[in-house]
C-alpha cells in the first residue's frame, strides 16, 4: 500500500446551526409532511364546501369569532419571544434561552387554555355533518401539533436548567423555535379558513 | 429497420421477435362475444374499439422497435478491444459514438412526443364523439338505473307516470334509438358496463351520472358491475336485449301491464303463500299488495332470463333452490332463506312462473 | 484541505496502526452483545438486512395469497374459496404487496446501501431507523394476525367508501386496514427523513450533487415523493377511521360528505405510490447496467432530470384512476395529457439505458439478464399504461383484468425484476458470498416465462369482459382457458422464486467468496470489504468523479481525524460535500423498540376506542423522552466558527461548560 494523501478533519466543529445541522433536516421534514397534511385538510374543507349550497349547511352558524381571534393575537405575539429564544440559542446565550423559552411557553399555555373555549364556541359538533367533521378535524389537527410542541418545549426547558448544557442543546432549541413558527403559520391558515372562510360567502 | 433485421438474424433473435408478434396477434383474435369490448354493437363502443386498434397497432410497433433496439444493443458484434483494458471499465467512451447515440436518443424522444401527440388528439376526438354524440334529449329513451348490493333496479322514465316501467337486472332497448342512462346507487359504488355498447360509468350514492348509448345491432348482450361492491360483486350482471323498435314496443307494453291474476287454483294458492310470507317486505308485484322496494320488482319475473342478477338461469329448479335458500346460490346476499312446505313451494313456483 | 502525505515510517507500523484502528472502531460501533443487544441495534446494515428479510417474507406471504387466488380462478364456478375468503385474500394480497413488500423493500435496500454508496459510517438518525423498522414489523404482524383471526380487510387495497364505511363494512376488518396504513406511513416517513438527511449531509468529501450515484438520486426523489404522498393517505385513513369510530361524516353523502373525496385523497397518494415503487427500481437498473456493460451510464444528467420530472409529474395524474367516475370532461382530458407526459421521462430513461448498453461491452451475468427481462416487461406494461391514459379506452378496460395485467407488468416487470437483479448484484456485498450463476439463470427463465404466461392472457381476459375482483365467473363466458394458463404461469413463477430462495441458502452455506468488488463496479459500496465492517469504512473515502472506483487516481485522499473511540460521523455541505462538521452519533438503545411498542399499543387500541389516542400517548411520550434524553457526549466540543465570531471562542466554550 502506498502512502495515501489524507484530509484531516479533526479540527472541525462538533455542532452547527440551521441548515448545517442534521436536525434541521429532520425539523423541515416534519414541517414538509405536516404541512402537506394541513394543506390537504384545507383542500378537503373546500371540496366538501362545494357539495352543499349553504356553508355552514342549514341553520348552523359559523364559529364565534371571539376566542379564535384572541388566540390569533396570542400566537402572533408569541412569535416575538420565540424569535428572541432562537437568536439567543444561536449565540449560546443560556440566560436568554431560558428566559425567552419560558415566555414563549407561557404564551403557548395561554393559547392552549383559550383553545378549550374555542372548541366550545365552534357552533358545531364533529358528528353533525361533514362540515362539522372537517372543522373539528382541522382544529384537532392543529391542537395536536400545539400540544406536541408544548411537550417538546417543556422537556427542553427542563434540560436547559438541569444540564448537561452542550452546544447541541442550543441547536435543539433553535429547531424547536422553527417548529413553533410553523405552528404559528398553521394557525394563520386554519384561522383564515375556519373562521373567516364561512363568513365570506 | 432492415439493418436491424439483418443484425437480428445474425443473432437468432428473430425467432424471439416472431414469438413476440405472435403474442401481440393473439390479442387480435377471438374477441367476439356477448361481453366483449372489441366486438362493438353500437357507435360508442365502435369508436372506442377503433381507437383501441389504433393504439394497439401503434404501440405494438413501438414496443417491437424498442425491444429490437435492446436486443441489438445487447447482442451486436463488437470490435474486440486491445489487450489489457478488455474487461476493465471503459471510462472514456469514444466521442464520435457518444455523439451518434445522443442524436439517436434525441430523435427517439422527439418521435415519442410525436406519437403521444397523435394518440392524445385521437383520444380527445373519440372522447368528444362518445360523450355528446349530438343526440337531442327529445327522442332519447331515458332509463334510470339504481345499483343495489347486488342487483340492478331499472326504471323507464315517461312523461306520464302511469307509463313508467320498472324492471330488474334486464334492460330492453330499441335498435337505433339513443338511450340515456341516468345512474345512481342506493348503497355503495357500482359500475354500469355493457362492453359491446360502451365503456363503464360508476353509480355513486349521492351523485347522478349519465351515459349515452345507441345500439346498431340487435342481439342479447351481457352487462356486469365493474366496481367492487362487496361479497357478491361477482354476481351482479344484467341482460341487455337490443331489439327492433316494434318488438321493443311490444315488450314495453307487456311490462306496463300489472301481474296477471292467478289462472289455476295452484297459482291462486301460490299467490296466497306469496302474499302471506315475508317476501312482500322487499318485493313488489304490481297489482297486488306486495309493494316492497328493497329487492327486485317481481311483476314479470316469469319472463326474466336469469335469477340473482345473472347468477343462475331462470328455471323452475333454480327458482325453487333460490326461494328456499338463496344463500347457497349467492352467499352473503340480503335475501333470507324461506322455510316452505313442499306443496306450498310448488304452488309458489307455479305462481311466480305465471308472472309474465 | 488537501493534506500532506501520511507520516508513517514503515509498513509494519502502518499495519499495526491499521489493526489498532480497526479494533477500536469495531468496539465503538458494535452493538452490545446478546439478544438484548440485538434488539437495541441501530446499525444501518443490521437494520437494513432485517428490513429486507421481513419485506421478502411479506412478498412470499403475498405470493402465497396470489397463488390461492389463482387456484380459485383456474376453473369457472370453482368452490375452493368462497366470496368472503376471496375478498379478504385479494385485499390482503394487494395490501401486502404494496404496503408491506414493495415500498418497504425499496426503503430497506436504501437503508442498507445509501450510507455505503455515499461513503459514510452510518445512516442519519440511526435510532429513528430502528424505530421505523419496528413499527413496520409490528404493523405487518398486526394485519396478518387480524387476517388469521378472520378479521382481515376485505374492501380492496384502495378500500373505496361507502363500501368500507361504517354502514357496509361493520366489524373491525376495515379498521385494521386503515390502521395498517398508519403504521406503514409512519415507517415510510421516518425512513425518508433519514435517507434525505443522509444523502444531503453525510456524503463523502468531494461527492458533489452532480457526482451522486444514480441509485442515490432515485432514492432522493423517492423520499421526497413519500413526503408529499404519504400524509395524504394518512389523512384519508384517519378520516375513514373517524367516520367508522366517532361518527364523523367525511364520506357520508347523506350528511354532506362525499365518497369521491376518498378517491381523490387515495389516488393523490396512490399514483405517486406506484412511482415510489418504480423509481428505486430505475435506480437499480441505472446501477446494474453500467457495471455489466463496462462503461459509465449514458446521459447522467438526462437520467437525473427524468427522475426529478417523474417525481413532479407523478403528482398530477391521479384522476386517471377515476375516469369512470363521471368527473367534468375538460378536467379529465387534462389528466390524459399529463399521463401521456409522464411517458416522456420514462422513455428518456429507457433510451439512455439502451444507449449505455449499445456503447458498452455486456457481460451476461444474472443481474444484467434480469435487467434485460425488465426492458421487455416494463415497456409492455408502459404501453398498456398509455392505452389506459386515453379516457375512451380506459372506460372499457378500467376495473377489468386488462388493468390487472398492466399493473403486474409494471410492478413485477418494472420493479420486481430489477429488484431480483439487485439482490443478485448486491448479495455478495450483504453476505460476502456469490450466488450461483447457473441457478440464477434458471431462476430468471422460470420467472420470466412464468410471469408472461400468468399475466399476458389477462389483457385479453379484460377485453373479453372479465372484471377484476370477482371470486368466480360463469363457465359460458369463455374465460376458463386463459385463466387456467394464468394459473399455470403462476406455478412457474412460484418455482422461480423458490429457486431464488434455494440459491440464497446454498450461497450462504457454501457460496464462492466474493471479495471486495466481485463485479469490478464503480460505486463506493464496493470500496470496503464484503460484508462491510460495522463502521463501513476504515477511513472515509473521498470522491473526485462519478463512478469513483473507476475514475479515481491511485492516491485519492482519505479522511483522517475522526475519532475511533467515539461514534463520530463527518457531516458535509449539501451542494459540494465539503467537510463541514463532525457529529457524534447516538449509541444503541432499547428506546426505539419501546417507542415502537408504545406506538403499536396506541394504534391498535385506537381501533377499539378513540380514547386510546389520549391515554395511549402517555407511554409514547415516556418512550420518546427516554429516547431523546441526552447523555453527555464523549468527545470534546468545538463550537462552529460563526459562533466563535459572534461570542468569542473563550466565551463559547465556557458557556457550554456552565452547569447549574
Ligand atoms: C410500478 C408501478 C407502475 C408504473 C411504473 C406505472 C406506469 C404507468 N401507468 Fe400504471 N398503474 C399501476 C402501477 C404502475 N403504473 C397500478 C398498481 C395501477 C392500478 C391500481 C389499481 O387500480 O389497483 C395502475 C393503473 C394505471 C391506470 C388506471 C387504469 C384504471 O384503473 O383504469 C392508468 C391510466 O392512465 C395507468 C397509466 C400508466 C402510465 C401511462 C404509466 C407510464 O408511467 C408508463 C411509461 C412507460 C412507457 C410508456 C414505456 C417506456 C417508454 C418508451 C419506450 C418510449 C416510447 C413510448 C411511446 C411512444 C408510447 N396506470
Ligand atoms: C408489487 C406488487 C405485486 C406483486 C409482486 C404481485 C404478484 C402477483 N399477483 Fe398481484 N396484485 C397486486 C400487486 C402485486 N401482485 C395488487 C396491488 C393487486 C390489486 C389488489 C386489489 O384489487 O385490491 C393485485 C391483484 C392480483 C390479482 C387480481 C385479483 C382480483 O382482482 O380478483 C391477481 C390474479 O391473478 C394477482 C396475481 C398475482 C400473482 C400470481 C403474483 C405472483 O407474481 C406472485 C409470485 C410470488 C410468489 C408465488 C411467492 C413465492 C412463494 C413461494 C416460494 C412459496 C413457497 C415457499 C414457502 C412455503 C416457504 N394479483
Ligand atoms: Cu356492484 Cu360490483
Ligand atoms: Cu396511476
Amino acid at each position: 500500500m502506498s502512502a495515501r494523501r489524507t484530509i484531516d478533519v479533526s479540527h472541525l466543529p462538533t455542532y452547527a446551526f440551521r441548515h448545517r445541522a442534521l436536525t434541521w433536516y429532520a425539523t423541515w421534514s416534519m414541517i414538509l409532511m405536516e404541512g402537506t397534511m394541513l394543506v390537504v385538510f384545507l383542500i378537503s374543507y373546500f371540496f366538501l364546501r362545494t357539495r352543499v349550497t349553504n356553508w355552514p349547511p342549514g341553520v348552523m352558524k359559523p364559529p364565534d369569532l371571539l376566542w379564535g381571534t384572541v388566540n390569533l393575537g396570542i400566537i402572533l405575539v408569541s412569535a416575538i419571544p420565540n424569535q428572541f429564544a432562537k437568536k439567543a440559542s444561536e449565540k449560546l446565550d443560556l440566560r436568554g434561552v431560558r428566559l425567552w423559552m419560558i415566555v414563549t411557553f407561557l404564551f403557548a399555555i395561554a393559547f392552549s387554555v383559550v383553545r378549550i373555549f374555542e372548541f366550545a364556541a365552534l357552533n358545531c359538533r364533529w358528528d353533525d355533518n361533514a362540515y362539522g367533521s372537517i372543522v373539528w378535524a382541522n382544529m384537532v389537527f392543529h391542537t395536536t401539533h400545539l400540544l406536541t410542541d408544548v411537550a417538546d418545549t417543556i422537556v427542553l426547558i427542563i434540560l436547559m436548567f438541569v444540564g448537561p448544557i452542550e452546544g447541541k442543546r442550543f441547536v435543539d432549541v433553535s429547531e424547536n423555535c422553527i417548529y413553533w413558527d410553523f405552528v404559528v403559520v398553521m394557525w394563520l391558515m386554519v384561522y383564515a379558513v375556519i373562521y373567516i372562510g364561512p363568513r365570506l360567502t | 429497420m432492415s439493418i436491424i433485421a439483418t443484425k437480428l438474424c445474425a443473432h437468432r433473435s428473430s425467432i424471439f421477435c416472431c414469438l413476440l408478434l405472435a403474442a401481440c396477434c393473439s390479442l387480435l383474435s377471438g374477441c367476439a362475444g356477448v361481453q366483449s369490448a372489441v366486438d362493438p354493437a353500437g357507435p360508442q363502443a365502435g369508436s372506442i374499439s377503433g381507437l383501441w386498434w389504433l393504439m394497439l397497432y401503434t404501440l405494438s410497433a413501438v414496443f417491437v422497435i424498442v425491444i429490437c433496439f435492446v436486443l441489438v444493443a445487447a447482442f451486436r458484434r463488437r470490435r474486440p478491444l486491445s489487450g489489457e483494458s478488455a474487461d476493465g471499465p471503459d471510462t472514456r467512451p469514444e466521442a464520435e459514438q457518444e455523439r451518434r447515440m445522443s442524436r439517436t436518443v434525441i430523435a427517439g424522444v422527439a418521435l415519442t412526443i410525436l406519437i403521444l401527440f397523435v394518440l392524445l388528439v385521437s383520444s380527445y376526438l373519440t372522447g368528444r364523439k362518445i360523450y355528446s354524440a349530438g343526440y337531442s334529449a327529445q327522442g332519447a329513451l331515458m332509463i334510470e338505473v339504481t345499483g343495489h348490493q347486488w342487483w340492478w333496479d331499472v326504471r323507464y322514465n315517461d312523461p306520464s307516470p302511469s307509463r313508467m316501467v320498472t324492471t330488474a337486472n334486464e334492460i330492453h332497448i330499441p335498435v337505433g334509438r339513443a338511450v340515456v342512462f341516468r345512474l345512481t346507487s342506493a348503497d355503495v359504488i357500482h359500475s354500469f358496463w355493457i362492453p359491446n355498447l360502451h365503456g363503464k360509468m360508476d353509480l355513486i350514492p349521492g351523485h347522478y351520472t349519465n351515459i349515452w348509448i345507441k345500439a346498431d345491432r340487435a342481439g342479447t348482450y351481457r352487462g356486469q358491475c365493474a366496481e367492487f361492491c362487496g361479497y357478491q360483486h361477482a354476481h351482479m350482471a344484467f341482460t341487455v336485449v337490443v331489439e327492433p323498435e316494434e318488438q321493443y314496443r311490444a315488450w314495453y307494453e307487456s311490462q306496463l301491464r300489472s301481474a296477471p291474476q292467478p289462472s289455476t287454483p295452484q297459482q291462486a294458492r301460490g299467490q296466497e303463500v306469496f302474499l302471506s310470507s315475508p317476501c312482500i317486505m322487499c318485493h313488489r308485484v304490481q297489482g297486488t299488495d306486495a309493494g316492497g322496494r328493497a329487492g327486485p320488482d317481481l311483476t314479470h319475473i316469469g319472463t326474466r332470463p336469469t335469477l340473482g342478477a345473472g347468477t343462475v338461469e331462470n328455471t323452475r329448479g333454480n327458482l325453487a333452490g333460490w326461494v328456499i335458500d338463496p344463500q347457497k346460490i349467492k352467499p352473503g346476499i340480503r335475501m333470507p332463506p324461506n322455510n316452505l312446505e313442499p306443496q306450498d313451494l310448488q304452488a309458489l313456483l307455479d305462481y311466480l312462473q305465471s308472472l309474465k | 484541505m488537501s493534506g500532506a502525505a501520511a507520516p508513517l515510517r514503515n509498513d509494519e507500523a502502518l499495519v499495526d496502526a491499521i489493526v489498532d484502528e480497526r479494533e477500536a472502531l469495531e468496539k465503538t460501533w458494535n452493538d452490545p452483545p446478546g439478544f438484548l443487544g440485538w434488539l437495541m441495534s441501530t446499525n444501518h446494515k443490521r437494520v437494513g438486512k432485517r428490513f429486507i428479510t421481513t419485506a421478502f417474507v411479506f412478498f412470499i406471504l403475498g405470493g402465497i395469497l396470489a397463488v390461492l387466488m389463482r387456484v380459485q380462478l383456474a376453473r369457472p364456478e370453482n368452490n375452493f374459496l368462497g366470496p368472503d375468503l376471496y375478498n379478504q385474500i385479494f385485499t390482503m394480497h394487494g395490501t401486502t404487496m404494496m404496503f408491506l413488500f414493495a415500498v418497504p423493500m425499496m426503503e430497506a435496500m436504501a437503508v442498507y446501501l445509501v450510507p455505503l454508496m455515499v461513503g459514510t459510517r452510518s445512516i442519519a438518525f440511526p435510532r429513528l431507523n430502528a424505530f421505523g423498522y419496528w413499527v413496520y414489523l409490528f404493523g405487518g404482524t398486526m394485519i396478518y394476525v387480524a387476517f388469521i383471526l378472520n378479521v382481515g380487510p376485505d374492501a380492496g387495497w384502495f378500500s373505496y367508501v361507502p363500501l368500507s364505511g361504517p354502514d357496509y363494512s361493520p366489524g373491525k376488518r376495515v379498521d385494521f386496514w386503515a390502521q395498517l396504513i398508519t403504521f406503514t406511513e409512519v415507517s415510510a416517513l421516518v425512513v425518508s427523513t433519514e435517507l434525505i438527511t443522509t444523502i444531503f449531509k453525510l456524503r463523502a468529501p468531494g461527492m458533489s450533487l452532480n457526482r451522486i450515484p444514480l441509485y442515490v438520486w432515485s432514492i432522493l426523489v423517492t423520499s421526497f415523493m413519500i413526503f408529499f404522498a404519504m400524509p395524504t393517505v394518512a389523512l384519508a385513513s384517519v378520516s375513514l377511521m373517524m367516520d367508522r369510530l366517532v361518527g364523523t361524516h367525511f364520506f357520508n353523502p347523506a350528511e354532506g360528505g362525499d365518497p369521491i373525496l376518498w378517491q381523490h385523497l387515495f389516488w393523490f397518494f396512490g399514483h405517486p405510490e406506484v412511482y415510489i415503487i418504480f423509481i428505486p427500481a430505475t435506480g437499480f437498473v441505472s446501477t446494474i447496467i453500467p457495471t455489466f456493460v463496462r462503461r459509465p451510464a449514458f446521459g447522467y444528467t438526462a437520467l437525473v432530470l427524468s427522475l426529478i420530472s417523474t417525481g413532479f409529474i407523478g403528482f398530477g395524474l391521479w384522476v386517471h384512476h377515476m375516469f369512470a367516475v363521471g368527473l367534468p370532461r375538460m378536467g379529465e382530458s387534462f389528466f390524459t395529457a399529463a399521463t401521456m407526459m409522464i411517458v416522456i421521462p420514462s422513455g428518456i430513461q429507457i433510451f439512455c439505458w439502451i444507449a449505455t448498453i449499445w456503447g458498452g461491452r455486456p457481460i451476461f451475468k444474472t443481474p444484467f439478464i434480469f435487467v434485460l427481462g425488465f426492458f421487455f416487461t416494463f415497456v409492455l406494461g408502459g404501453m398498456t399504461g398509455v392505452m389506459q391514459a386515453s379516457i375512451p379506452v380506459d372506460l372499457q378496460v378500467h376495473d377489468t383484468y386488462f388493468v390487472v395485467a398492466h399493473f403486474h407488468y409494471v410492478l413485477i416487470g418494472g420493479s420486481v425484476f430489477p429488484l431480483f437483479g439487485a439482490l443478485y448484484y448486491w448479495m455478495p456485498k450483504f453476505t460476502g458470498r456469490m450466488l450461483s450463476e447457473r441457478l440464477g439463470k434458471i431462476n430468471f427463465w422460470l420467472m420470466f416465462i412464468g410471469f408472461n404466461l400468468t399475466f399476458f392472457p389477462m389483457h385479453q381476459l379484460g377485453l373479453k369482459g372479465m372484471t377484476r375482483r370477482v371470486y368466480t365467473y360463469p363457465a359460458e363466458m369463455g374465460w376458463a382457458d386463459m385463466n387456467l394458463a394464468a394459473t399455470a404461469g403462476g406455478v412457474l413463477l412460484t418455482l422461480g422464486v423458490l429457486v431464488f430462495i434455494i440459491n440464497f441458502f446454498r450461497s450462504v452455506r457454501s457460496g464462492e467468496l466474493a471479495g471486495d468488488n466481485p463485479w469490478n463496479a464503480g460505486t463506493l459500496e464496493w470500496a470496503t470489504s464484503s460484508p462491510p465492517p460495522v463502521y463501513n469504512f476504515l477511513r472515509l473515502p473521498t470522491v473526485a468523479g462519478r463512478d469513483t472506483l473507476w475514475t479515481q487516481p491511485d492516491d485519492q485522499p482519505e479522511v483522517v481525524g475522526l475519532r475511533s473511540d467515539v461514534r463520530q460521523v463527518l457531516v458535509t455541505k449539501m451542494l459540494d460535500a465539503e467537510p463541514d462538521h463532525i457529529e457524534e452519533f447516538p449509541t444503541p438503545t432499547i428506546w426505539p423498540l419501546l417507542a415502537a411498542l408504545a406506538t403499536t399499543l396506541l394504534f391498535i387500541a385506537s381501533i377499539f376506542t378513540p380514547w386510546a389516542v389520549v391515554w395511549g400517548s402517555i407511554p409514547v411520550a415516556v418512550a420518546l423522552i427516554g429516547w431523546f434524553w441526552p447523555r453527555k457526549r464523549q468527545a470534546d466540543e468545538r463550537p462552529p466558527e460563526d459562533i466563535k465570531e459572534k461570542v468569542g471562542e473563550e466565551k463559547a466554550i465556557r458557556l457550554m461548560e456552565e452547569t447549574p
